[in-house]
């Protein structure tokens, strides 16, 4: 038997995809397919599936994949984050710790932040994000109103443009921001890698993934030094 | 031209509507010949009736006014309509009652999904007949029902509603904190859940408890070595699953974490599953003071099922291509995904 117990897992290409394939590998399975060949998208011999992170609680909610990883920031994007609120079903059973990175608010280096001074004078920031429901949930909680853009690539460009006064944004390493002459003013959340469920899988399936929970845990510290780069 | 309709609604074609008749009909008769008479509400009523109820979740989202004013909504469930007709129209009627609905109930939609706006349920609520015999019976008509369909590899997720608040008490969490302790186990955030209660300074034993008993799902020995406050609910769950028939005891998964999206629920708990569909297929439990909020304290059970999920679900059997259906080749599926297979806890 394989030693993802025949389960299916949604594993994401980019970032987390270095760490994820290491831990399973850890877990005794035949990475070298998955990490050599980037084309193919379905490995049946170890139960793999690969996307894009984003998809990962798409195909887990689907219950195409039962279990999935993917990290805390999709899943803040994604899912409820409060009874009776929208958004993506699955499980969140484990903090696999790799990929950590921190959810921020930055803005121009100024001597007079952008943000905080268009919030004085105007009433209202704009706010560049690829995540507008993590970026619009912060300013709520801290009581600013906002108007968020949402954007899909190089958010760090807005601000430079005029386009906005803030962005909220995923970084690691912050250089990239300070390539584009950014300062980090808020942290809004760590993120790291998130083990996710298909709530029916994670009934009808209960053995094989508390088994690979148990040997999850069983593992070395994660490997959390090492940051997802996601600048 | 294009005449959109809302989303989150269809319109059923005569192929689709063939099949979907079928599967009622077959649901009917089988509830029928439990002694549960079919009955029709209004889809519409008063808000400050159904508001009696506390919905949680599937609380009303549709309002309309009428003509003197008054504010109207679109029924969400049959549960709360029906506690209201046993209030009034049953009011003198010596229990139990036995009743089935086939019902479109109305839900707001979440965006980006596609979740259904209009959904048609199919059910029975049994008034006046306590646990664990009420709700034995009930779990027995829903796995009579559900073989009629032809449906063959459901199972049945059984809980608790009562038993992680009682741990909670039980173990002095602060009542401050149990709301978002509850809340993260409600949105199964384990994440989240074990966070919280790393910062809550409950002491790590205690914390471990509560991180512990509602991961554990299987077969009844899930149920062993639990802490005392757990006693009452998990006695209760061991009498209904004594009460059942050998092929509808096997059927059940115990699962100490589930709970219902729904406040007016008490007590056991439970939910439909099949392979074959990522998401379950319809749930019910006990609401033994719903009916007291109307005026007739009585103990009561029921479930609703999702017709179109078990249609799908159908579909998918049929198939053999369901999302969850074990995998044929190779890598094989642990034994333990067959009937009767236990979920150890997590740790």
């Amino acid at each position: 038997m394989s030693p993802t117990n025949g389960l299916t897992i949604a594993v994401p290409r980019g970032a987390l995809f270095a760490g994820t394939v290491e831990l399973l590998a850890a877990l005794g399975l035949d990475t070298a397919e998955l990490s050599s060949n980037d084309r193919k998208l379905l490995f049946d011999d170890i139960g793999v599936i690969t996307m894009r992170p984003t998809d990962v609680p798409t195909y887990v909610e689907a219950g195409a994949a039962d279990l999935g990883v993917t990290g805390k920031d999709v899943l803040l994007e994604q899912t409820a984050q409060r009874p009776g609120e929208g958004g993506r079903e699955v499980y969140e059973l484990l903090d696999l710790g790799y990929g950590r990175c921190t959810m921020v608010l930055a803005s121009r280096d100024a001597p007079v932040d952008p943000a905080h001074e268009a919030l004085r004078r105007l009433g209202v920031m704009r706010v560049a994000t690829k995540y507008p429901r993590i970026a619009a949930r912060h300013l709520e909680e801290t009581g600013r109103q906002a108007e968020i853009v949402e954007v899909k690539g190089s958010v760090e460009l807005a601000p430079l443009t005029g386009m906005v006064e803030a962005i909220v944004d995923l970084t690691a390493t912050g250089t990239t921001l300070r390539e584009n002459n950014l300062l980090v003013r808020e942290e809004i959340v760590e993120c790291t890698a998130r083990l996710i469920a298909n709530p029916v899988a994670h009934k009808l399936k209960a053995a094989p993934i508390d088994d690979l929970l148990e040997q999850l845990r069983a593992l070395p510290a994660a490997t959390g030094s090492a940051p997802r780069g996601a600048d | 031209m294009i005449h959109p309709i809302p989303s989150g609604t269809r319109d059923v074609l005569p192929d689709e509507t063939r099949e979907v008749r079928a599967i009622t009909d077959t649901l009917r008769g089988v509830f029928e010949s439990h002694g549960y008479g079919e009955i029709y509400t209004p889809a519409l009523e008063y808000e400050s009736v159904l508001a009696r109820a506390d919905m949680a979740e599937a609380r009303p989202a549709y309002r309309v006014f009428d003509e003197s004013g008054a504010v109207l909504v679109l029924r969400s469930d049959m549960t709360v309509p029906i506690a209201r007709v046993v209030a009034t129209r049953y009011a003198g009627s010596e229990p139990p009652l036995r009743f089935c609905y086939f019902a479109h109930c109305y839900r707001g939609v979440r965006p980006q999904r596609g979740q259904p706006r209009e959904l048609l349920q199919a059910g029975i609520e049994l008034i006046g007949s306590p646990a664990p015999s009420g709700t034995a019976e009930a779990l027995s008509v829903l796995c009579d029902a559900l073989d009629a369909t032809g449906l063959k590899d459901f199972r049945i997720g059984l809980g608790d509603a009562s038993l992680f608040p009682a741990l909670m008490s039980s173990l002095r969490v602060r009542e401050e904190r149990q709301a978002s302790l509850l809340e993260a186990l409600v949105m199964r955030d384990f994440v989240g859940l074990d966070q919280m209660l790393a910062e809550s300074g409950i002491d790590r034993s205690a914390a471990q408890v509560l991180l512990e008993v509602p991961q554990r799902r299987g077969g009844p020995e899930v149920l062993a070595d639990l802490p005392a406050p757990a006693d009452e609910a998990v006695k209760g769950l061991a009498r209904v699953h004594e009460l059942l028939s050998a092929s509808a005891a096997e059927r059940v998964i115990f699962d100490l974490g589930l709970v219902r999206n729904i406040g007016y629920y008490t007590g056991a708990v439970f939910e439909v599953y099949d392979p074959a569909l990522g998401a379950p297929i319809g749930g019910g439990g006990r609401y033994d003071e719903l009916l007291a909020r109307f005026g007739r304290s009585l103990p009561a059970v029921g479930f609703a099922l999702g017709v179109d999920r078990l249609h799908m679900a159908l579909a998918g059997e049929e198939r053999g291509t369901g999302a969850l259906l074990e995998r044929t080749d190779g890598a094989g599926l642990a034994a333990s995904g067959a009937p009767g297979g236990a979920g150890r806890p997590a740790r």
